[in-house]
This record gives C-alpha cells, structure tokens and sequence, in this order.
C-alpha cells in the first residue's frame, strides 16, 4: 500500500553479497550510511580547505560546530574531557547529517533503526566502563556508591544508581530512533491524509488544505527535532564520559 | 475480547504515558522559563542542564510511544 507509514522503513538489498551463510548484502541503510559519512565529510573537508584567518562562509559553519560541540563537552566533562573530542564531535556529526538526510522525501533515515542507533550507544557505554575501569582502576565503582548517603538508605541508592546506569544504553539508543520513527510515521500518516481527501472531489480538496498546512509545520519540526536529537546525543555523551573521567561526583 | 481489539486497546492505553511525560516536559520548560526571565542573565549556562532534564523525562515517554508501536505493528 502506498500510505503505509511502515514501508519507508524497510531495508532493501542494493547488492546482495553472501559470504559463507551471513548476509553482508549492501542495502539500502548502508547506501545512506555512505552517504552520511562522505556528505559530512566533504562539508568539513571542503570548507576548511581554505583555512582562511577571516573565515568564509562555510568555514565559520565548520567551525561553529565545531566550537559547539567543543564548548558543550569542555563544559560538562571538564578540559580532560577534551580527548575524546573526536569521538563525541564524529557522533554528533554522525547523527546530524543522517537525521537531515533523512528528510528528505524518498530518503531512508538511518537513525530510524534501533541497531544503527544501539550500536552507537554500547560504543559510548563501552567506551565509559573501559576508560573508567582502565583510569580509576577500582575506584571507578564509586559512581554507585555516593558519597554523604546514609548507611540505612546506601543498598537502596546503590541499587537505583546501577538500574539507571544499566538503563543509560536502552534509553539513549530508543530515545534517538524511536524519536526519527515516530516524527516520520506522523509526517506520512498527515501527507496520506491529503492525499485520501484530496481524492473525494471538491469538497476533499478544501478540506485538505488542513493537513498540508500541518505536514509543512510538522516538517518544520522535525527538522528541529532532527538537529536536537543529535545535541541530545552528544550532551548525553559528554556526562556520561564525565562519569567516567570522575566517578566520584 | 479479540486479541486484535485489545492490542489497539492497549496501545490507547500506553499513549496515555506520553500525555505525563509531556506534563513534566511543560513543568521543565515552564520553571526554565521562568527562572530565565527572573535572572536572563543565568539562563544561557542552563542550557545544556535543561536540556538533560528535557532527554531524561522525554525518554519515559518514548518508552510509552514504544510499546504503543510495538503492540500496533510489532
């Protein structure tokens, strides 16, 4: 059906590639994953080619991002915060580029799938534990355990900080996919109700005008909500490496 | 009951967990708002703070949203 709200998200294969049982085919999601890469790439390769003192256009777009991510991770990670920079700044663009490319009509948003988006958040929880364990030795298993709590109330609060740390995966990886689903499920549920008015003769026509007018205000939306999932994102990222860079509070 | 009718049922019910989230998102915003216009100057270092008070309360009403979309299309 052509107004199911689901299609948009299902995976093709382009080329399919079979190598002893497992599929590796080439699918559509890995097109766009391409394309998210070279298309943030070539933005910030190619508009930092210059390096011009007084920047160009498109160099201080470049370089308000990076400033962006730069300030909301020395911020709340602190200056030692700053090594994992590229890690937190390649996330963000990450998902930027893939939420904006996804947009567009006809497009496939790769952050719409929670293995895509789960993947990226076990690399952050992942790189939390190690760096933590491999910094602070120990010491790391502190962030459980807070400091000033009242002996009576420690297991309780103990056991609430592992649940919530255990739930910080789960609940960054849904938030960011289950927000590009929904926002894209709204969007074509809207458009498919042009299109069923619009197809009832006059009267559907004017009574169409009210959908359109709320697609086009809902594609306003999430264009915000695609550039805010990826802030949340990386300042989710950035207090998470906080933990892990002091686990003491 | 049909399993059918209560799985749409259920996902009714589910999304009513979306409507609390989104009372604790209006509380967020709205003391944000306020404190911001008591003290504009304070209100651009809060930034990042609200919005991890935004992701953390959105992402229960997201869980919500995901078990309505489970039941309808899981």
């Amino acid at each position: 059906m052509a107004t199911d709200p689901i299609h948009q998200f299902q995976i093709q294969k382009l080329i399919p590639i079979e190598i002893g049982g497992v599929d590796f085919s080439f699918t559509n999601s890995a097109l766009f994953m391409a394309l998210t890469v070279a298309g943030a790439s070539a933005f910030l390769i190619l508009s930092t080619r210059g390096r011009g003192l007084v920047p160009s256009r498109w160099q201080s777009a470049a370089e308000m991002t990076y400033e962006f991510v730069a300030g909301t991770l020395r911020e709340s990670a602190g200056s030692e915060g700053m090594r994992f920079f590229p890690f937190v700044f390649s996330l963000f663009m990450f998902i930027l580029v893939a939420n904006l490319l996804g947009m567009f009509p006809y497009f496939f948003t790769v952050t719409s799938h929670i293995i895509v988006t789960a993947a990226m958040a076990m690399a952050v929880i992942l790189t939390v534990i190690v760096y933590g364990l491999w910094r602070h030795k120990l010491h790391f298993f502190k962030l459980f355990v807070p400091s000033g709590v009242p002996a009576v109330l420690l297991p309780f609060i103990t056991l609430i900080e592992i649940l919530s740390f255990i739930s910080r995966p789960i609940s960054l990886s849904i938030r960011l996919f289950a927000n590009m689903l929904a926002g894209h499920i709204t969007l074509k549920v809207f458009a498919g109700f042009v299109v069923a008015l619009s197809s009832l003769g006059f009267v559907g026509i004017l009574g169409a005008i009210l959908p359109l007018l709320a697609a086009v205000a809902l594609t306003a939306l999430e264009f915000l909500v695609a550039a805010l999932q990826a802030y949340v994102f990386a300042i989710l990222t950035c207090l998470y490496l906080n933990d892990a860079l002091h686990p003491g509070h | 009951m049909e399993a059918e009718a209560a799985k749409f049922i259920g996902a009714g019910i589910a999304c009513i967990g979306m409507g609390t989230a989104g009372i604790g998102l209006g509380h967020i915003f709205g003391n944000y708002l306020a404190g911001a216009i008591r003290n504009p100057a304070a209100a651009d270092g809060q930034f990042g703070r609200l919005i991890f008070g935004f992701a953390v309360t959105e992402a229960l009403g997201i869980f919500s949203l995901l078990v309505a979309l489970i039941l309808l299309f899981g």
